[in-house]
């Protein structure tokens, strides 16, 4: 008597079926949203990789700025400038960085640890062009532009960057290691310096890629502080440092369609550069992690 | 007695090397405190040096300055509102617009992709939030303004114009274009976050709805959204507040104009694009510490999102290890 039709449930209708429309529905949502931030990915990288490219070649990466109204031309002042700009801020940064990390981790009590942490969460959200600002009131006002001033300003934007993901390493020492060290009568700080830095040295080094990343990009800490310059390699820091950012910046706003092609071909080398840097740095992050947490 | 003999270590420790134990315990602390006093006094420092610029500016117009409309160099009158404005409506639609699409990107990415899919796309919207504001600037201008002028912005006006902000004419720069940068900017630095946070969900909560018969997508809105409700805040704040400050790629795209206009197709201007366009060029004293002033707002502005923000995510995280 009791033969119940199977075909009832397994269609399913009414409610049940509304709630697996409902569920497709909102996969299909989910799967387009991923493929829109994909495409929006893949669209930048082409535009600027298509209108760039092609005019990169030995002339081009050697060659000096252009004089103004004048074709042809390079950026290798450009590249030069960036480099020693990220240089500067790396070897202000990393130190103060990496020391920052041990005193949260390894030294301050709780409170005073999170009061840091506060400090450099606020730092990294800090909107940059006030750090252009800023710099500009602390080193440019009343002097002249400078690499050094553009190379601190980047390298504030660095600091909390590589604090963090020193900080992170650190914690994924594991404590055994550090008591280990202590109970072999080592004092804190050889602990520190012997034990706990070495095992957190690959992730200190990967985070500084990925700050150097971002730092390379950044345009407007830079902006009052190193933007007006000559148009050939410059060297010295004591003076303002051509760079690719400031430069595609002021190329960008130039009603000169020569201008445009030559932002297109910095715009290139400087996403090249930006995301093989950090897609290494992250591959690096990854392998660490997995490492130190067994 | 005999079992101190047994250690002979203890007393070749009270020598030389229990001193430069002490010494270098003592410089390693130091040098460690010091470098955070940098920190916060560098944090302090950009306070000071944005308020001590602005303070011309602030003492000759006070409060007035954030709500007068002003800019006008050669009678030394200005105001903030128009940026303020700017600054407001840009950052808000364009949360509007990536908000819902990063939750979207983070709920695939964390719940639905296959572990292979996974490990390729995560990384992939990584990189979107790796590309430099000016080249995405660059972009902007010469390419999706373009675009957005032949192609979208007609439709919108000729299906939606009623609607004020699409009542102007279409132009390949303007404040809808800085609305569509903001928002590629802001996806997936809220993505990227709320990944996490979904990830973070207890796996046997996800596996009990699943297994009392609810579809993927009960489980995701009664688990995984309704769990993680104070974090997605928290990543919608910080991802509002970068769209606030960004200042380079909305120069680019915004086309400058210091006022209030109803249609976003337009030009325009927020605190941040204005500070980028006008500092360097600045001709009197009022107009420097005027734009120091504009910085001013925009740092509070910053510090108060992300305080929101950092401290929404300690009683998250309070609540979160708390319970467990």
């Amino acid at each position: 008597m009791a033969v119940a039709d199977p075909s009832y449930a397994l269609r399913g209708e009414g409610r049940s079926r509304r709630r697996r429309l409902v569920n497709r529905a909102a996969e299909g949502v989910a799967l387009l949203a991923a493929a829109a931030a994909i495409a929006i990915l893949a669209v930048v990288v082409f535009s600027v990789a298509r209108r760039g490219f092609g005019q990169l070649g030995f002339g081009f990466l050697t060659g000096d700025l252009p004089l103004f109204g004048q074709p042809g031309g390079g950026i290798a002042p450009l590249i030069v400038g960036s480099a020693l700009l990220v240089g500067i801020a790396t070897v202000i940064a990393l130190p103060l960085g990496v020391l920052t990390a041990l005193f949260v981790t390894e030294f301050a009590e709780r409170r005073s640890a999170s009061v840091i942490q506060l400090t450099l969460d606020l730092m990294a959200g800090l909107p940059s062009i006030i750090l252009g600002v800023f710099i500009f009131g602390l080193l440019v006002a009343g002097h002249k532009q400078s690499g050094y001033a553009g190379g601190i300003a980047l390298s504030i934007v660095m600091l909390p960057l590589i604090a963090r993901s020193t900080q992170e390493v650190l914690r994924l020492v594991p404590d055994s290691h550090r008591e280990g060290a202590l109970a072999l009568g080592a004092s804190r700080w050889r602990t520190v310096v012997g034990v706990v830095l070495p095992s957190a040295l690959g992730g200190i080094l990967t985070g500084t890629i990925l700050a150097i990343a971002r730092a390379a990009g950044e345009t407007a800490p830079l902006l009052f502080a190193t933007s007006i310059y000559a148009n050939t390699v410059e060297w010295n820091p004591g003076h303002a440092l051509p760079n690719i950012p400031v430069q595609i910046f002021i190329w960008s706003e130039s009603s000169d369609p020569n201008d445009h092609q030559r932002a297109w071909a910095a715009a290139f080398v400087l996403l090249l550069f930006v995301l093989v840097t950090s897609l290494l740095g992250r591959a690096a992050l990854a392998r660490t992690r997995k490492k130190l947490g067994q | 007695m005999a079992a101190v003999n047994a250690f002979p270590a203890t007393q070749v420790l009270t020598g030389s090397r229990r001193l430069r134990d002490r010494l270098g315990d003592r410089l390693l602390f130091l040098l460690t405190l010091l470098a955070a006093l940098v920190a916060i006094a560098a944090m302090l420092g950009i306070a000071y040096k944005v308020f001590h610029g602005a303070w011309l500016a602030i003492s000759k117009y006070g409060l007035g300055f954030l709500t007068s409309t002003a800019w006008d160099v050669n009678k030394a009158a200005f105001g903030a509102l128009p940026g303020l404005y700017g600054t407001a409506v840009t950052s808000f639609f364009a949360l509007l617009i990536a908000g819902p699409l990063a939750i979207a990107v983070a709920l695939f990415l964390s719940e639905l992709a296959p572990r292979a899919v996974r490990g390729v796309l995560g990384p992939l919207v990584e990189m979107l939030a790796a590309i430099p504001s000016v080249v995405l600037g660059l972009w902007g201008i010469l390419v999706l303004g373009p675009f957005v002028a032949a192609h979208i912005e007609p439709w919108l006006h000729d299906n939606l114009g009623f609607l004020p902000i699409f009542s102007g004419d279409p132009s390949s720069s303007g404040v809808f274009i800085a609305i569509l940068v903001l928002a590629i900017m802001i996806v997936p630095i809220v993505a990227s976050i709320c990944r996490e946070l979904f990830l973070s969900v207890p796996h046997e909560l996800e596996d009990g709805a699943l297994a009392l018969g609810a579809t993927r997508w009960e489980m995701v809105r009664g688990v995984v959204l309704s769990s993680s409700r104070p974090g997605i805040a928290a990543a919608l704040i910080l991802g509002l507040g970068r769209a606030l400050g960004e200042a380079i790629a909305v120069t680019q795209v915004i086309g400058a104009g210091w006022w209030i206009h109803k249609s976003f197709f337009g030009p325009g201007d927020t605190l941040a694009s204005r500070i980028a366009s006008q500092f360097q060029g600045a001709q009197t004293k009022e107009q420097t510490a005027s734009l120091f002033y504009l910085a001013a707002i925009l740092l509070v502005i910053g510090l108060v999102t992300n305080l929101a923000a950092q401290l929404i995510v300690r009683r998250f995280e309070v609540q979160r290890t708390g319970g467990s």
